[in-house]
């Protein structure tokens, strides 16, 4: 008979596996890291089950505001029941899938743009076309579409049209200013200089004042502009102040080799700039430009105050109305995850590319 | 490059085709040209200017606006609004950019002439006012010493309160917040005593309260606060319309004339009505209008009391009583010069 072996298989210390462990390394590794973890552990548990009875179990979702008051819980209702106001404001009741359609658009632009293998020309004519049936969708007056004056466009639409034209208008101006403010010309330099540090040296509040109170009681006699482009314009100058900063910033990370190399190979400079110097300074300058633009495009909710129905302008006309007056919360909540979703696509998109351009060098 | 070149061409258009140029003449003459009223509004005040859930503009002093369209151009429909804020709302009016300011704006002397202003005819009597709750036991506002009080920031209403107070030699601690919707939330949430703001805007931080009967607003009211149209300085002609057509509210009203009586009225043997409808024709020529402008402004908008009762009336959330707002016949300050 041969002699089995049997060998039984010990299972380590319960404390050095599953659950237990990792509680151990994480949560309890020191007295002070233990009580940090106890008190968290009993705030959420303070916080957690109300805030969840508050949001989902006593809330209404499609009540009068009067039902809310009785309900106790999260009024929803306020959304639910004024979204189409809240999201488009005092554009025509019966013609909102024309913005709606707008938005769509924008966004899947926005999408098909985020892939860097299609950055080629037939994108920028796209573009083109796409801005061409947004103007159209909004403002109409062609195709049998009613026109619809742009006093009208208010709530998200407004909201994406002053921060998308804002951005994308700055970013360029932008980019201008830092190499006005680089060049060897005193003029150009003087004056980009000049520029920047005026336009940083005021508030986006006042430029926004000055554009719509004090402005047109500059202009000759029964001129008027468009409020919602003095607000525009507003936004791309002071926008464009800080984003030259940050692109000179970036211009003066690159070496003075790099510049010396561009001329010794005979390129003027534009080829210079366009070729050597933009393409890698702009690279090192993504993390502090998207913060800009991140932060632009929550000021453009500033425009409150010069009367314009933004977003959350449209949110506090609605909270005006004595049947809702009160639910600021859930209002403020719904549009809040709006602005959320806009900031984080844009901060997560440029985290991916980064990761594409280093990896492509 | 090609492609830069298209961008900037498509912007230059669209920055023309966004710059509206309107040479303004007389008002009246350059408001038909247009083919509508432009009117400044406020946009957040429920019952005088506030848009509904469809995005319509409602309340009082929009009525007040359709009824100056209805006697331009005999279809109230036609009138573009813009939304102001307290600051913009006078330089928009100076600057033209609109030709009629009808947002809660109190007469005072001060904007009459240094501002450069013409106030029409007041369509709404409102003054300051205090609400409180009942627990307190309070019955005059003379009783609210130390009392800590929830106000507006940057409003005549912040000032009135500190007079008063100051008047009455007694103390007092503000709670100064920004947003009128949170106004109420402080209030409720017992963060102050008292609340103070317009008697209008009281009542419908009241109607918002967790149980409306457990508070009172006080009889006192510490500020007179007319408010009425606005037009610019060195235009009688429009300023007469704007004047007129707020008195033609209230006149249709004492004659008992409103939107849906008014066809039958049109047969009605007394002359003074005759005139006023236009059947004997002459009032609207003398104001630059067609004859039938008081016949368009009822059929289309009503008379005073149609217009108060839909809007800030007792059966609207603000649950308004008429008080100083009544026709003079029945107590009230509404009172119409002859149509003659």
């Amino acid at each position: 008979m041969q002699e089995v072996h049997q060998t039984t298989v010990m299972k380590p210390p319960i404390t050095r596996v599953g659950v237990i462990r990792w509680a151990r390394a994480n949560l309890f590794s020191s007295v002070f890291n233990s009580f940090l973890t106890v008190v968290t552990i009993y705030f959420l548990w303070k916080i957690v089950p109300g805030l969840i009875r508050w949001a989902f179990i006593d809330s209404s979702w499609a009540t009068t505001g009067a039902q809310c008051r009785a309900g106790g819980g999260a009024c929803w209702s306020i959304v639910t029941k004024n979204v189409r106001f809240i999201i488009f404001g005092f554009f025509p009741y019966e013609w909102q899938w024309r913005p709606l359609l707008a938005m769509i658009i924008l966004f899947s632009l926005l999408i098909v743009s985020r892939n860097r293998r299609y950055w080629k020309k037939w994108l920028g004519y796209l573009w083109l076309i796409g801005l061409f049936v947004m103007g159209l969708l909004l403002k109409g007056g062609l195709f049998g579409l009613p026109s619809v004056e742009s006093t009208k466009w208010s709530g998200l639409p407004l909201t994406l049209l002053l921060s998308v034209f804002g951005l994308t208008a700055a970013y360029p101006l932008g980019v201008l200013l830092a190499l006005g403010r680089q060049s060897r010309m005193p003029a150009i330099k003087s004056l980009s200089v000049v520029y920047i540090e005026t336009i940083r040296g005021v508030p986006l509040i006042s430029l926004l004042f000055m554009s719509s109170v004090m402005f047109p009681l500059f202009l000759p006699e029964g001129i008027t502009i468009n409020n919602i482009l003095r607000a525009q314009v507003a936004i791309i100058l002071f926008t464009a102040a800080y984003i030259a900063e940050v692109v000179r910033g970036g211009l003066q990370a690159i070496s003075r080799g790099q510049y010396e190399a561009a001329e010794s190979l005979g390129l003027n400079y534009y080829q210079k700039m366009r070729l050597i110097i933009l393409p890698q300074a702009l690279k090192i300058v993504i993390p502090p430009s998207v913060g800009i633009l991140i932060s632009a495009f929550k000021d453009t909710s500033l425009v409150v105050i010069i009367g314009l129905f933004d977003l959350l302008k449209t949110t506090q006309a609605t909270l005006s109305d004595p049947r809702w007056m009160g639910f600021s919360v859930e209002a403020y909540i719904f549009i809040a995850l709006i602005y959320f979703t806009g900031c984080f696509s844009m901060s997560s998109y440029s985290r991916r590319l980064e990761r594409e351009l280093y990896r492509g060098t | 490059m090609r492609l830069l070149k298209v961008c900037a061409v498509l912007v230059a258009v669209a920055l023309i085709a966004t710059t509206s140029l309107a040479i303004a003449g007389e008002t009246l003459d350059s408001v038909k040209k247009r083919g509508y009223l432009i009117a400044g509004v406020n946009g957040g005040v429920f019952g005088f200017s506030m848009p509904d859930e469809k995005g319509v503009w409602k309340g009082l002093d929009v009525d007040t606006a359709r009824a100056i369209a209805a006697a331009v151009f005999g279809d109230a429909t036609k009138i573009k609004y813009v939304p102001l804020t307290a600051v913009q709302r006078l330089p928009a009016l100076q600057a033209k950019e609109i030709d009629v300011l009808c947002r809660n704006t109190t007469q005072t002397l001060t904007r009459e002439t240094a501002n450069g202003l013409n106030f029409a005819h007041v369509n709404y009597y409102d003054g300051q006012g205090f609400l409180v709750s009942k627990k307190l036991g309070v019955k005059s506002a003379r009783e609210l010493q130390g009392a800590t009080v929830c106000v507006l920031p940057g409003t005549t209403t912040e000032m009135n309160v500190a007079d008063y107070f100051r008047a009455n030699g007694m103390k007092w601690k503000p709670v100064v917040i920004e947003q009128t919707a949170e106004l109420s939330k402080a209030y409720f949430a017992g963060r102050c005593d008292v609340l103070t703001s317009d008697a209008s805007q009281l009542a419908a931080h009241r109607a918002t309260a967790p149980n409306p009967a457990e508070h009172v607003l006080l009889p006192e009211i510490i500020s007179k606060e007319p408010l009425a149209p606005v037009v610019r300085h060195g235009d009688d002609q429009w300023y007469d319309i704007v004047n007129w057509t707020v008195m033609a509210l209230i006149q249709a009203e004492e004659f008992g004339i409103n939107s849906q009586n008014v066809d039958k009225a049109l047969r009605d043997p007394n002359p003074e009505v005759q005139r006023f409808l236009g059947v004997i024709p002459g009032l609207g020529a003398a104001l630059g209008l067609d004859d039938k402008w008081v016949y368009n402004i009822i059929k289309q908008v009503g008379n005073y009391s149609e217009i108060f009762e839909r809007n800030v009336g007792v059966n609207t959330p603000l649950g308004m009583e008429r008080g100083l707002n009544g026709l003079w016949t029945k107590g009230g300050l509404m009172y119409a010069a002859p149509f003659r």
